[in-house]
């Protein structure tokens, strides 16, 4: 076991890009944590997606030895934790089980959105903070003015700040000191106390089936262990404990301050909470730690196999990957259209899309993702009050009272030329301005927003109309009241239900407009035309034709044409399957998402 | 008892892949060299006309194609030697229809007299547009005066003549084409091919076009109103459609190409051709090499084949229907079912005949005009799964 007073635990925050994995990766290889050979770069974003993107998904984690220049050992715990809003309450747990931060600023480019999220999120959770000023090789980089940057917006102290480039190495050794000599060892902690362990993350490993990773606070956890987890009062016996190296391997022990795994023959990981307290089963604590909350899906959508055979197919992937995420919920649900399919619940946009595109490219299920919405809460006339998932279940306008819709509070940190750009796009999707203040050359504009204006693409507009130079965070903020009704599509006289939305009242007129040109331009030309319509209740309100196919022939066909033509002819059948019937219209999977997409 | 290939009767296509020069929009198998042994190429076809004749002994031939490729540019000793090989098995009928597809250009107008000679008695004249700057743009060695004297050559020569247009071309507009239509009606004999222009695949237009550079072609309406204008004034005329792209006086349509759409057997030879042939009551599909070379060294060595594969009965439904449904006359019902019985197509065409692009009557389906413009799709909605 580890004396406290040489364990450091800590995490790195930063905005996407600045530096965070690429950090990481420098911390343990120079630390020889991982020999030179087997290293990768951004070892702790194991996931293809995660790469992809660049972001980090799930909370990573790494122990590291280091001999400091004081000449002792010390044992430094590094949490990687997720970089994106739609993970906040990750972050903020995984926040809890360390007591300091690396804040990362990228020294050509300063403090941006996330990097203020994440700050606050460290310093609600008390946390020392040593500002690092990282990309000092660029000759963009400008350490001494995003220094002032730090202490003016955030209000730390950035003096002492170390700069690195954590891509050539300069200043890592820095890095390593400050944090020993600069972030505070646990706070306390005693091996011989009932046992406290968060649960700070868990997932599911095709060998071992489901890890936990847990921070101890108070007492000892061995192998062997009857343990308890004290929100579901599940039962289990620890069978293995250890530490990442980034590997896993095997201790005999894990005691106060320390950060390991342990499995326990744990089913599933719906039976894991993250925030959960673990205890022993016998002599437990009494009390867990405080700020347990239960992970809440905020958007809403429903994936449907295009092909209707595959529904079994994506049953099977969707329980898979329930089992190694418990933020994501689904339950079946059946369209008059669609058929069979689920109704899943995601943290935000970004984690409907990870789960959307696992499915469709580790399962090779080709998926039609019907309009994502919010909860909704219905206050009816008879005096209930119901949780609106789906806008194909709104119940008949005349029973209910009134409706209300979750808000969020998004910040957003802009260079001041686009400013009147993302005013605008903030007005046009409801928003009220709550705040507005200048960081340098950047403003800092707070809105109050609808979610379901921002839960869709929001984001990508932000980043179109800003050239990329805009950044985005928000946190949820509660519901009210507005004047929001149902907007149905209806394709050749037919409603569908897969295209139905939520919209507010003074912009239905608008966002059908922009729906059925939309569909306009998406749905392929039949034999026959085909009328669109946007629709409240039984009210028609924009309409758009799309006119018959004209011209679909082969001009030249001879004897040596037979079988290519074929070829062809069968490549088009195929490509009719890509799609879904509604009626007598074949609809293409990406319309559904790509006809609520705005342009302006 | 009657085989089903006969509904379409018999014919021999052979392929010459030769070319003066490659046409920018071009995709057929030619090639330009610089030397060509022309007793060794008439050698190797002969072999393999007489390969193949000697598997389908005393069939009745109804017509010989010469294709390309320039087949113009075959000496007609050449032809004759080719022509020659044909009569060794089969039987000729006395109607027998002999196509040679030639370009309009004065070097092989001179020879015309001998390919009559040989035996050769229709013509196909690529003339392609009856416009210099628009032969220009499609790459064409020749001009529309020296196209003009080519067909009146060849008028004097052949029994039968027919010309190929390609229109909706850059920055043809619909009066545009209406004008040169109807010059070409005004000097035409009994058949036209008017060709829309298709911008294929590995052609030098496909490249243009990928680069952006292919401007002014007609967009999907534009291209419908031509082709709708060119039923009119052909129809007007006495030349109504028989297929998508082909028109003749009745009675004077292209027995060779009747084959292939009322899917009959033919034999391929030569290079990259292809062929249907019924042996032991099986229909085959073959396909010969691509190359040149590689061809003419597989010929001396045994055989041009390079696949030869059995028709599934679904596929030869399929291909029916593909080739079948291009004629106005459209296909026999009671031969599609017999081809293929669990073909189960009356809901689709109900619900076509709704639309008006299809006609059904006691024994045949087709389709109609408004549907042969959006023929893929129809067949798209009729081919088996
Ligand atoms: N020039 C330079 N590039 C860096 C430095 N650190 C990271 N990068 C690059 O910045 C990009 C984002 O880094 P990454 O570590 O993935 O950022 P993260 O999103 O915060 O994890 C990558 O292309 C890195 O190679 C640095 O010190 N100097
Ligand atoms: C085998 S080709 C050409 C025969 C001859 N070598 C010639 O060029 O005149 C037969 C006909 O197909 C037509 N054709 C060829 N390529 C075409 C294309 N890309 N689009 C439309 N018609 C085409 C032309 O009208 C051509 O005359
Ligand atoms: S269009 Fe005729 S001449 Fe031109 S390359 Fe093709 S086959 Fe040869
Ligand atoms: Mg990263």
């Amino acid at each position: 076991m580890t004396p406290l007073n040489r364990i450091r635990n800590f995490s790195i925050v930063a905005h996407i890009d600045h530096g965070k994995s690429t950090l990481a990766d420098r911390l343990i290889q120079s630390t020889n944590t991982v020999a030179e050979r087997d290293m990768q770069a951004q070892l702790l974003d194991s996931m293809d997606i995660e790469r992809e993107r660049g972001i980090t998904i799930k909370a990573n984690t790494v122990r590291i030895d280091y001999t400091a220049n004081d000449g002792l050992d010390y044992v430094l715990n590094l949490i990687d934790t997720p970089g994106h809003v739609d993970f906040a309450y990750e972050v903020s747990r995984s926040m809890r089980a360390v007591e300091g931060s690396l804040l990362v600023v990228d020294a050509s480019q300063g403090v941006e959105a996330q990097t203020l999220a994440n700050v606050y999120t460290a310093m609600e959770a008390d946390h020392e903070i040593v500002p690092v000023l990282n990309k000092v090789d660029l000759p963009a980089a400008e350490p001494e003015r995003i220094a002032e940057q730090i202490e003016d917006v955030i209000g730390i102290d950035a003096s002492d700040a170390c700069l690195i480039s954590a891509k050539t190495g300069i200043g890592i050794p820095d890095v390593l000191e400050a944090i020993v000599k600069r972030l505070p060892p646990p706070h306390s902690g005693d091996p011989d106390a009932p046992l406290k362990a968060m649960l700070v993350d868990s997932w599911y490993d095709a060998y071992l089936g489901v890890v936990v990773l847990v921070r101890i606070m108070d007492g000892t956890l061995k192998k062997g262990d009857n343990i308890k987890m004290m929100q579901t009062d599940a039962k289990y016996s620890v069978d293995r404990i250890g530490v990442f190296r980034p590997q896993m391997e095997n201790v005999q022990e894990l005691g106060p301050g320390e950060i390991g795994f342990i499995t326990a023959q744990i089913k599933q990981v719906r039976d894991t909470k993250v925030g959960d307290t673990i205890t022993h089963e016998k002599k437990g604590a009494t009390e867990a730690l405080p700020g347990f909350q239960p992970s809440q899906p905020v958007v809403f959508c429903g994936l449907f196999p295009v092909d209707s055979a595959q529904f079994e197919d994506l049953r099977e992937a969707i329980e898979k990957l329930a089992l190694n995420d418990a933020s994501f919920s689904y339950e079946m649900e059946t369209s008059a259209a669609l058929g069979f399919g689920f109704r899943c619940g995601f943290l935000g946009l970004l984690h409907l899309e990870v789960i959307r595109d696992r499915v469709e490219r580790e399962y090779n299920i080709d998926l039609i993702t019907t309009a994502p919405s919010v909860i909704y809460h219905i206050y009816q006339r008879d005096g209930t009050k119901h949780e609106l998932h789906n806008p194909a279940d709104m119940p008949d306008p005349s029973t209910i009272d009134h409706l209300e819709e979750p808000r969020i509070k998004a910040t957003i940190l802009v260079p001041d030329e686009y400013l009147g750009d993302v005013l605008k796009l903030c007005q046009d999707r409801r928003g009220i301005q709550l705040d507005l203040t200048y960081a340098g050359a950047r403003a800092m504009v707070v809105y109050d927003l609808p979610l379901n204006e921002v839960v869709f693409d929001f984001y990508d507009r932000l980043k179109s109309v800003t050239k990329g130079y805009a950044s985005f965070d928000y946190s949820m903020e509660g519901y009210r009241e507005d004047n929001l009704v149902k907007m149905s599509i209806l394709v050749n006289d037919e409603p569908v239900d897969a295209l139905s939305t939520m919209v507010h009242r003074d912009r239905a007129e608008m966002r059908g407009r922009a729906m059925v040109e939309k569909l306009k331009d998406l749905i392929p030309r039949h034999m026959f035309k085909i009328p669109i319509q946007a629709a409240i209740g039984g009210k028609v309100i924009a309409r758009e034709t799309l006119s018959a196919m004209r011209k679909d022939v082969t001009a030249k066909c001879y004897g040596g044409d037979a079988s290519r033509k074929k070829k062809l002819l069968e490549k088009q059948k195929a490509g009719k399957k890509k799609m879904r019937q509604f009626g007598k219209v074949d609809i293409p999977q990406e319309a559904f998402i790509s006809a609520l997409k705005m342009d302006n | 008892m009657t085989e089903d290939w006969q509904a379409g009767g018999f014919g021999l296509y052979v392929h010459w892949p030769f070319c003066e020069a490659k046409c920018p929009y071009c995709d057929f198998n030619s090639h330009v060299v610089k030397h060509i042994d022309q007793t060794r190429w008439a050698n190797a076809l002969a072999a393999e006309v007489l390969r193949v004749s000697s598997q389908t002994p005393g069939r009745l031939l109804r017509s010989i194609f010469f294709g390309g490729g320039t087949p113009s540019l075959m000496l007609p000793e050449t032809v004759a030697t080719i022509l020659n090989a044909a009569q060794t098995h089969w039987t000729w009928a006395n109607d027998i229809e002999i196509t040679l597809e030639a370009n309009p250009n004065s070097v092989e107008a001179n020879r015309f007299r001998g390919f009559a000679e040989a035996g050769i008695n229709r013509v196909s004249l690529g003339i392609q547009s009856l416009r210099d700057n628009d032969l220009r743009r499609l790459g064409r060695l020749h001009s529309a005066k020296e196209a003009q004297r080519a067909f009146d050559i060849a008028q004097n020569t052949f029994g039968r003549v027919s010309f190929d247009l390609i229109y909706a071309r850059q920055d043809q507009t619909l009066d545009d084409w209406k004008i040169e239509l109807s010059e070409a009606l005004a000097m035409a004999g009994d058949h036209l091919s008017l060709y829309q222009l298709t911008v294929e695949h590995g052609t030098a237009f496909w490249d243009r076009q990928n680069a952006g550079k292919l401007r002014g072609l007609p967009g999907e309406d534009l291209a419908a109103d031509m082709y709708d204008l060119t039923q009119d004034l052909c129809g007007a005329a006495g030349m109504p459609a028989y297929e998508v792209s082909n028109h003749a006086a009745p009675g004077s349509e292209s027995r060779h190409n009747l084959i292939y759409w009322n899917y009959g057997d033919y034999a391929g030879v030569g290079p990259g051709a292809h062929g249907r042939l019924t042996l032991g009551g099986q229909k085959y599909a073959n396909s010969a090499w691509l190359q040149p070379g590689a061809w003419l060294k597989s010929v001396e060595t045994g055989s041009g084949d390079e696949i030869n594969s059995k028709l599934s009965v679904k596929d030869q439904a399929s291909e029916y229907l593909m080739m079948g449904l291009r004629v106005t006359d459209g296909i026999d019902t009671a031969r599609l079912h017999k081809m293929c019985d669990n073909l189960s197509l009356d809901t689709t065409v109900d619900r076509l005949l709704e639309l008006g692009l299809m006609f059904r009557s006691q024994d045949r389906i087709g389709v109609t005009q408004q549907g042969r413009l959006v023929l893929n799709a129809v067949i798209a909605e009729l081919l088996p799964d």
